[in-house]
């Protein structure tokens, strides 16, 4: 069982000043899943992607089945057996499923005789592998796990021996990720080779059986999983020990700040996103919403933020707050204390073209402080507070003058967070606070967000992690098509309870 | 990561543009059997080489930069306002009848008048479409395109029938007050004692037009009107996640637009013909999309920008005067700098990226 599906050696590729990888080697032995670990930024989607022939790497050889390969393009990666699923799936929309997995591989200028070939394949690969999709089905109207099983029937369409999945479960729920892992164990069982690239610490100890850590652009370690430990692995990523868990005290809920009833909202399409949520919030607690996307937690956030219209009743510090009209918008949000940290900060909480110190008072723009008279801004106002909340927040680099969008993931939610927190909010919406961001800065936001409880102040929490809910929250409300399907305080619950409630499952039936 | 300096960004690759497109108009003008070199010869003597020539230069470039930063101004809030002719034309429309049925005591007066009535047509020309966007989602492209149609048919109608003073044949508005003339830089220039040959083309509106450029930069980078508008044009759903309310946005910055476009009313209707003809604008209003384009919407660039088509457009004059090379070829010449400085602007830049990119790595 030494035979290698893929050899690196010495890979290097450099992206102007910045290396990318480094010298990077490793052996992928043949009929197994390798993970691959690594913060963002690691260089773990430029190797593969120097594996899938996007990249040309500076120097480095690559090995497939030991025979040296050269893979200038994507083309003679697939020639090579190789297959990739990507984050952000590959697929035409308004195509059905055989139609996109035939796209690209149809044996001749006719369709039909490649529809009906692909049809036939389809469904012995769905016996062999538990990959059930209906041939049918158009894409937009099939789910994201569907939409994955047929990024991976392509690929095994076109003959792949060697698998990449790039973080392939960023969009699953916990039920659908475990079906992930059986298809990949029943593909590994028939021989194929897979290399899993994730930052999920427990997906690979779960699935994997040799990991191996990237940090920098260089390769850390390679290690049988059976042999490591979570903790060893973040040690190994981030070049230092971390705190996997949230360390905080229990929760003193002090009055209440704000009352949700029978929150509704109907979307553009004239879909109802909230049917009737209820819901409190107390000072210095910290309510965490669960659910799998999509289930309405970004519609609340959005009301409350004033962000979107709703009908309903909220009242904040005893005063009800306007859901439409003139005085609904984020600005009268946050005259009335409520903070919000949208789930999307790229598309919503910064412009990325602006300089971070503009940055630090978007949305707070018309403050005094930021006015040197009626007509005109004041900017060195705004560029001292900029540079006191970049020091304070250990935003890197610590340069005002950067626009958002040359900081990493979590460089640019620390600029959010600074801004938002250092406002001193009764309320703090928080969407998604850890998404894309690496493991240090994890620790660093988890603790600001502690603090912030712990200082007394209300805080509302929305994650697609279940890991970051249980970890943070103080209570936690389950939602799932636009109900909230119960409560549980952190403390009392486990994985599996929550599970149920985010598939529509009552805790009473399960 | 910024990988050139800024200095290549906003100079050298808009510099290695305009040669690119010098050389194949220098191509074209070899095709139909003329001398590049001499062409361009002409040109320069034609547009720079006078203080006649530098008049007329300056006088386009006046037109040039109203209408570029109309389009800046608009494009900073991801609006493509296609109107700026029609909101000229409307401009000139609002100037003549101010300056026609209303009395004024000096010609102060009656230029500020002027640049209110001209600036109040101008953004009210711009104001249905901004509308249209902002309520109804009409794209304001096709509804400022669409606009600069119904300004010429009116204009053709008020002239033809309104305007036009009893017995005249020519369809144009009556000669305004001779007291309301715009002094020319020649005569400000001699009565400061600098002594300057004959020129009666550029006008005072050239400096108002440097100030408009300054105002701009003021409004776009110092006020908080700006500071929004930039911000709705970056991301529209960042804005509304700061309360930032699209219509007033759109609505304003299109308001300023065609204010800023009907303001150059002041330097053709007003400063020149001195009363109001057809197509007074003369294209000016699309040019100012190649300007703001070539500017990159900042005000220092559209003045530069400006400054070009200004010598293009009176050397493409002097070309057509003293050749057989026809008049329409300084179109093609301005086509070709759109076509590069606009549409194939990454077809230089990434060569040029490239390069600095490997002379860092040594």
């Amino acid at each position: 069982m030494t035979e290698l599906a893929i050899e690196l050696r010495g890979i290097s590729k450099a992206f102007g000043p910045v290396q990318a990888n480094k010298d990077i080697s490793i052996q992928v032995t043949k009929g197994t899943i390798h993970g691959i670990i690594g913060e963002n930024g690691a260089g773990k989607s430029t190797l593969m992607s120097i594996l899938y022939g996007f990249y040309k790497a500076d120097r480095g050889d690559i090995l497939i089945d030991g025979k040296l390969t050269a893979i200038p393009d994507s083309q003679a990666a697939i020639a090579a057996g190789i297959g990739m699923v990507f984050q952000h799936f590959k697929l035409v929309e308004n195509f059905t499923v055989l139609e996109n997995i035939v796209l690209g591989a149809e044996d001749g200028p006719w369709l039909a005789p490649s529809l009906s070939k692909a049809r036939k394949e389809l469904k012995s690969l769905a016996e062999e592998y538990e990959l059930n999709v209906d041939p049918d089905a158009v894409i937009e109207n099939i789910g994201v796990g569907m939409q994955q099983r047929v990024e991976i029937l392509k690929a095994l369409y076109r003959q792949a021996d060697i698998l990449i999945l790039d973080e392939p479960t960023g969009v699953l729920t916990p039920a659908e990720a475990d079906h992930l892992f059986r298809i990949l164990r029943n593909l590994k069982a028939e021989g194929k080779t897979i290399i899993l690239i994730t930052h999920k610490l427990r997906e690979i100890m779960d699935v994997t059986d040799t990991v191996s850590v990237m940090r920098r652009g260089e390769m850390t370690a390679t290690v049988k999983t059976a042999d490591t430990s979570p903790t060893e692995l973040a040690e190994l990523m981030v070049g230092r020990k971390v705190l996997l868990r949230v360390e905080k005290t229990p929760a003193t809920p002090g009055a209440k700040i704000l009352e949700v009833r029978d929150l509704r909202v109907v979307d553009e399409k004239g879909v109802e996103r909230l049917r009737g949520i209820d819901l409190d919030i107390h000072a210095g607690e910290i309510l965490g919403i669960a659910g799998v996307a999509g289930s309405g937690q970004s519609e609340l956030l959005e009301v409350l933020g004033g962000y979107r219209n709703g009908h309903g009743k909220i009242v904040m510090n005893g005063q009800s707050i306007d859901l439409t009209g003139a005085r609904s918008d984020g600005q009268s949000r946050r005259a009335r204390g409520i903070a919000h940290v949208p789930e999307d900060r790229q598309r919503e909480g910064l412009i990325m073209d602006f300089h971070a110190w503009e940055n630090v008072a978007f949305g707070y723009h018309h403050q005094d402080e930021y006015q040197r008279s009626a007509l005109l801004m004041n900017n060195r106002a705004l560029r001292q507070d900029a540079e006191g909340k970049i020091e304070r927040f250990d935003v890197r680099p610590a340069n005002c003058w950067q626009a958002a969008k040359n900081f990493s993931g979590g460089n640019q939610q620390k600029i959010v967070l600074a801004r938002e927190i250092e406002r001193n909010p009764d309320l703090l919406l928080i969407g998604q606070p850890t998404r894309g961001v690496d493991i240090g800065a994890i620790e660093f936001i988890h603790q600001q967000i502690v603090a912030l409880r712990d200082a007394g102040k209300a805080i509302l929490l929305v994650s697609v992690e279940l890991e970051e809910i249980l970890g943070l929250a103080d209570r936690i409300a389950v939602m799932f098509d636009g109900r909230i399907m119960g409560e549980r305080m952190a403390g009392t619950t486990d994985e599996r309870e929550l599970g149920m409630l985010m598939a529509g499952m009552t805790g009473d039936a399960a | 990561m910024t990988v050139m300096p800024k200095w290549a960004d906003v100079i050298l690759v808009p510099l290695i543009s305009l040669f690119l497109a010098l050389a194949i108009s220098a191509l074209v003008i070899l095709a139909i059997g003329e001398d590049p070199v001499e062409a361009v010869q002409l040109m320069i003597e034609g547009s720079v080489g006078s203080i006649r020539g530098w008049g007329y230069t300056l006088y386009y470039t006046t037109n040039f930069i109203f209408t570029g930063l109309a389009v800046s101004v608009a494009f900073h809030a991801r609006l493509f306002n296609i109107g700026g002719e029609g909101q000229a034309s409307l401009g000139g429309l609002g100037v003549a009848l101010v300056l026609l049925f209303l009395p004024w005591p000096h010609w102060t007066v009656a230029l500020f008048a002027a640049m209110l009535g001209g600036a109040a047509f101008g953004a009210l020309w711009a104001l249905i479409p901004a509308w249209l966007q902002a309520k109804r989602g009409s794209h304001i492209v096709i509804t400022t395109i669409m606009f600069n149609f119904i300004a010429a048919g009116l204009l053709n109608y008020m002239l033809s029938y309104t305007l036009k003073p009893a017995g005249s044949g020519d369809p144009a508005s009556a000669k305004f007050s001779p007291s309301y003339d715009l002094p020319t830089l020649n005569s400000i220039l001699t009565d400061l004692g600098i002594q300057a040959a004959r020129d009666d083309s550029v006008n005072v509106t050239f400096l108002i037009a440097l100030l408009a450029c300054v105002l701009v930069w003021v409004l776009m980078w110092r006020t908080r009107l700006g500071y929004e508008i930039r911000a709705f044009g970056h991301s529209e759903t960042a804005a509304k996640y700061a309360g930032i309310s699209p219509l007033k946005i759109t609505v304003i910055a299109m308001l300023i637009s065609g204010g800023l476009a009907g303001l150059m009313a002041i330097n053709t209707v007003m400063g020149e013909a001195e009363r109001l003809v057809l197509n007074s604008t003369g294209g000016a209003g699309f040019i100012g999309i190649a300007v703001a384009l070539m500017g990159r919407s900042h005000p220092i660039g559209v003045l530069l920008a400006a400054l070009l088509f200004g010598f293009l457009y009176q050397g493409g004059a002097e070309l057509s005067l003293w050749t057989s090379i026809p008049a329409q070829l300084i179109v093609v010449v301005q086509a070709l700098v759109i076509l590069f400085t606009g549409a194939l602007d990454n077809m230089v830049r990434m060569p040029i990226e490239r390069m600095f990119l490997a002379m860092r790595r040594g």
